[in-house]
Order: structure tokens, then sequence, then C-alpha cells
């Protein structure tokens, strides 16, 4: 039983991650039909501007966090100034190669600073377990939780409170009758690939900061929001949160029992399969809309 | 001045000329009819005027502004308010938020944010609040406020969606088929409205209406097109009587 608690606890923490990620991911398609498949470059791009904030200016975490989704914020606008906005009106196809052809580039650009060793990441939170009823639990656990709870909390205030988040609800439902409300679409394409580097870096450095080191295997987790929003529904910020604590906990399960059964690696492999189930049983996710066609 | 100016407007999708040198006004505080039979190119004009199509030829001008090089957002910044044919509410968005949306230009950010602003802020969302129930209760549909907007009649979804365009504060409002797939009761409950944004409020109006009694009964001015050509304009009466007009809706006798 605290096997199963201790796996399931590990799986809501990375999972909460993988919310945020997956969210960010949601925020561009539901604004303009894109996939991001640069969302881990992003996380890794945290990550390592973040462990360089604070090596070389020796600033607390949290400071060094802020700091980093500035950055974020600003690689945001330049990624849909410099990349997307001149393919506006082409085919969406060639938007997503491009977000491929993006994440090469910015693996690329993070290898010729950084290199391709790990860096360790100086020690953000205590490491000390504190006792959770009969559960021994690592306190930097407990506290990326509450960040990724914070953040969601104050994701989803901006989207039902503001003026802004509800012109991207808006624009997300229909950008032609937004348009007409005289909401500049553009900029709510903008501002939705600044929240999706934003999330991805927090994402990024609070999962550095958890394992204690960045390398190039963080931007492996872009990939993992993939069954996470099929899973919720590519559409729906709820499935995207729900969908993420789902495939956390399920792959830290799989891998915690099955693992000493095949010998390891059902860890990686069970989300991809969870993903294949869900498209054959409900293509449309949790939440997803699942659209009528005429046949 | 008009507040609306249309000079020899000219639209074509590939070989199709969906509008031929159309030139039509709207007076200040006027409410005009466009009419015309089923692809006469009426919500292509409308769509012209929005900024949704880019004519070949021609300009429009809000007044005496020349807006044709504007976007969509950019002319409804400038007081251009409209409705759509098929309903473009947000369905998933409360009655509300809608509204909300709807005011879009008049907000500034983090206006909604409620109960934790002080000062100037909270008197300026009180303002806003206060806007919106005045508009909820001309439209009476104070009570369906926090519902989901899909979730409502055909009938209210109309009227939610005119609150929308009203929200914005326009200076010109397009309505494209307010009373299409009405029942009688809804239909009258509209053209009160309509009506009363007019006489009441000063609003300028210029809607495209398929229901011919009440076309006649309400607008002031009536532009008729067929086959993207305008054929005749002038009062219910002119227009009633005019030879073209009879013989675009009768056929050719």
């Amino acid at each position: 039983m605290e096997f199963f608690l201790q796996l399931t606890l590990n799986g809501l923490v990375v999972g909460g991650i993988y919310a945020l990620v997956a969210l960010g991911f949601v925020i561009i398609y539901k604004s303009s039909g894109v996939l991001n498949f640069a969302q881990g470059e992003f996380l890794m791009l945290g990550a390592y501007v973040s462990l360089t904030i604070m090596t070389a200016a020796r600033v607390p975490f949290a400071a060094a966090f802020v700091l980093t989704l500035l950055f974020s914020v600003v690689l945001g606008l330049l990624m849909e100034r410099v990349v997307l906005r001149p393919l506006l009106g082409q085919p969406i196809i060639s938007v997503i190669m491009v977000t491929l052809g993006l994440s090469s580039v910015l693996k690329a650009v993070v290898q010729g600073i950084w290199g391709t060793d790990t860096r360790p990441f100086p020690a953000v939170f205590p490491t000390d377990p504190v006792m959770l009823g009969p559960l021994p639990v690592s306190l930097g656990y407990l506290w990326s939780l509450g960040c990724v709870a914070v953040l969601l909390v104050l994701l989803n205030l901006f989207f039902r409170k503001t003026r802004l988040g509800l012109a991207m609800r808006a624009t997300a439902s229909s950008q032609q009758v937004a348009l007409s409300m005289g909401i500049s679409v553009r900029n709510i394409f903008a501002l939705a690939w600044v929240i999706a580097a934003a999330v991805s870096a927090a994402g990024g450095m609070l999962l550095g900061a958890m394992r204690g080191g960045a390398d190039g295997s963080l931007a492996f987790y872009g990939f993992k929001v993939i069954p996470v929003v099929i899973l919720g529904g590519l559409d729906s910020i709820t499935g995207a949160i729900a969908g993420g604590l789902v495939i956390g906990v399920l792959e830290n399960l799989s891998g915690g029992y099955l693992d000493p059964l095949v010998g390891g690696g059902v860890k990686d492999v069970a989300p991809f399969v969870a993903l294949v189930l869900i498209l054959m049983i409900k293509p449309h996710g949790l939440f997803g809309r699942a659209h009528a066609r005429r046949a | 001045m008009a507040r609306l100016d249309i000079s020899a407007l000219s639209l074509r999708f590939g070989g199709v000329r969906a509008l031929r040198e159309v030139t039509f006004s709207v007076a200040d505080r006027a409410l005009v009819a466009i009419i015309g039979p089923n692809g006469a190119g009426k919500t292509s004009l409308l769509n012209c005027v929005s900024g949704v199509y880019r004519p070949q030829a021609g300009r429009v001008l809000l007044d005496g502004e020349d807006v044709t090089p504007l976007r969509p957002h950019q002319r409804a910044r400038r007081g251009l308010a409209r409705t759509f044919q098929n309903l473009g509410l947000f369905k998933g968005l409360t009655v509300l938020e809608n509204l909300l949306v709807g005011r879009h230009t008049h907000l500034k950010t983090g206006i909604l944010a409620g109960g934790f602003l002080l000062g100037k802020g909270r008197r300026e969302e009180l303002l806003q609040r206060q806007k919106m129930q005045e508009l909820l209760d001309f439209l009476e549909i104070g009570e369906h406020a926090q519902k989901l907007t899909g979730t409502l009649s055909y009938g209210l979804q109309k009227r939610v969606e005119l609150g929308r365009a009203l929200a914005l504060e326009p200076r010109l409002l397009l309505l494209d088929e307010p009373m299409a797939g009405m029942n009688a009761g809804e239909k009258t409950k509209m053209a009160r409205l309509i009506l009363e944004l007019n006489e009441k409020r000063g609003i300028t109006i210029a809607m495209i209406e398929h229901d011919i009694g009440v076309v006649m009964d309400l607008s002031h001015r009536i532009c008729v097109l067929d086959f993207g050509e305008k054929i005749a304009e002038g009062t219910p009466l002119e227009v009633r009587r005019d030879a073209k007009v009879q013989a675009a809706y009768l056929g050719a006798a």
C-alpha cells in the first residue's frame, strides 16, 4: 500500500508538470490550430536559462524563476513574431512543420551554448523528507506540486476574469467573430505563444530542480505532452490538467509494478500505449469536443 | 455627412461578381434595410462594410473616414458592430461573458478581476458591471446572465447576440437577418427592440432582413440588391412600387 501511495504521489508531482506543459500546448492549438512541437525545447531552455541565472548571478531560485519567466515571455513573443507571423494564412500543416524545425534549431542552440553534458542544478529545494501520514515525502516534491497548483490557479483566473483571457477564449471559439468585436487575433496568437513558452519554462525549471540537473533529455518531455493532450482532449484546458495528472500517475504505477517483471523501460512506453488505446476507444479524449461530420 | 458611405463597391470571387459598383449611404440615426433575393449580395455587402471581405474596387467611409484598408477589428474599434446570419455567439461562454467580449474595446486590462481591486480599478469595474446590467435588463435576459449561451433557445441567443453588438456602443450597427428562423412572437419582440434602439437610443442601424412585412414597417429607407447590383433605393413606399423590384421578386411579367 505504501508503495502504491508513493508511486501515486510521485506520479501526481510529475503529472502536474505535464499538465502545465500540456496547457501551453493546448492554448496554442485552441487559439490558432497549430500543434507546437517545440514545446519540449521551450521547457529545456527554461531549465538551462534558470540554471545559468542561478549560477552566474548567484540569485536564489525564486528570483531566477521569475527572471526565467520574463525571458520566456520575450522568447514567446520573438518566436511568434519572427517564425509564425510570416506564415499567417499558410496551410496549418506548413506551420506545424516549422515548429518541428524550430525544435531542432532550439535544441542545437542549447547544445551550442551549454554543451551536451548534464549540468548539475544547485540544490533548490530542501531534500530532507517530511512525513505525510505514514508516507515519507521529499519536500521538493511538495514544493513543485505547490508551484504547479499556484500557476494553474493563476491561469484559470486569467482566463475567467481578465479582458485578455476572455478575448483568448472568444478567439478560440471563433476568430471571425472575435475580430468583429475589435479583438486583434494576431495579438491573441502572440499571447498564446507567450503563455506556452512561460508555462513550459516553469515546468522545465521544476523538473531541473527535482532531478538535480539539466540535460538534453528534458526536451523529451515535449513528446510526453502528446499522450496527455490526446487523453484530455486537444481543445480542452481542463482536459490538459486532468490528462497530465492521469498520465503522470499511470506511468509511475506501470513503471513501479511492471518494470521488475519485464526488466525496465515500461515507464517511458506506458503513456504511448495509453495514447494508442485512447485513440482507438475515445479519439476526442475525455474533455475534447467531438466534431460532427457529414458522411 | 452620412454615417456610412459606400461608393462604387465591387467584389469578385474568381469569376463571380458578387457586387457591382454598389453605391449607397446610411444617414445618421437612420434605420435602413438591405433586401434582395437569395444570392443578391446582401451579406457580401455587409461583409465589405465590416471588413471581412476586401472589395476589388470602391470605398467604405465611416463618418467620413475611409475605412476600406482597415481590418475588421480596427473597424470595430471605430464603433462598427455587427451580428451574424447564423449566430456568431461564443457558445461555450456565458451570456455575461459574451457581452463582456463585446465590450472588449471599452475595457481596460484586468478590469473584470472582481473583488480584489481597489480605488480607481474598482470604480471602473462597478461602472462596467452597471452597464452590463442595464443591457441585460433592456434585452430581458438578466435571468440567463450566468448560463452558457449554447444552452439557450434560439430566440434568446439572437437577443444575446444583439446585446453583444450593443455592448460595443456602436456608431453603426449591422444586423444580418436579425429575425431569421424566429417564430411570430419572437419576431415581434425583436422588431420592438430594434425600433427602440433606433428611436430612443438613436443608434444608426443597417439590417438585412427577408421578412418584407417587418422591413416595410421598420425601415426609413430600403436598398434593393439583385445579382450584385443595386436595382432600387428609397422609402418603403417607393420601393414597393418600383417595377424592377417587383420583377426581381416576382419574376418579370
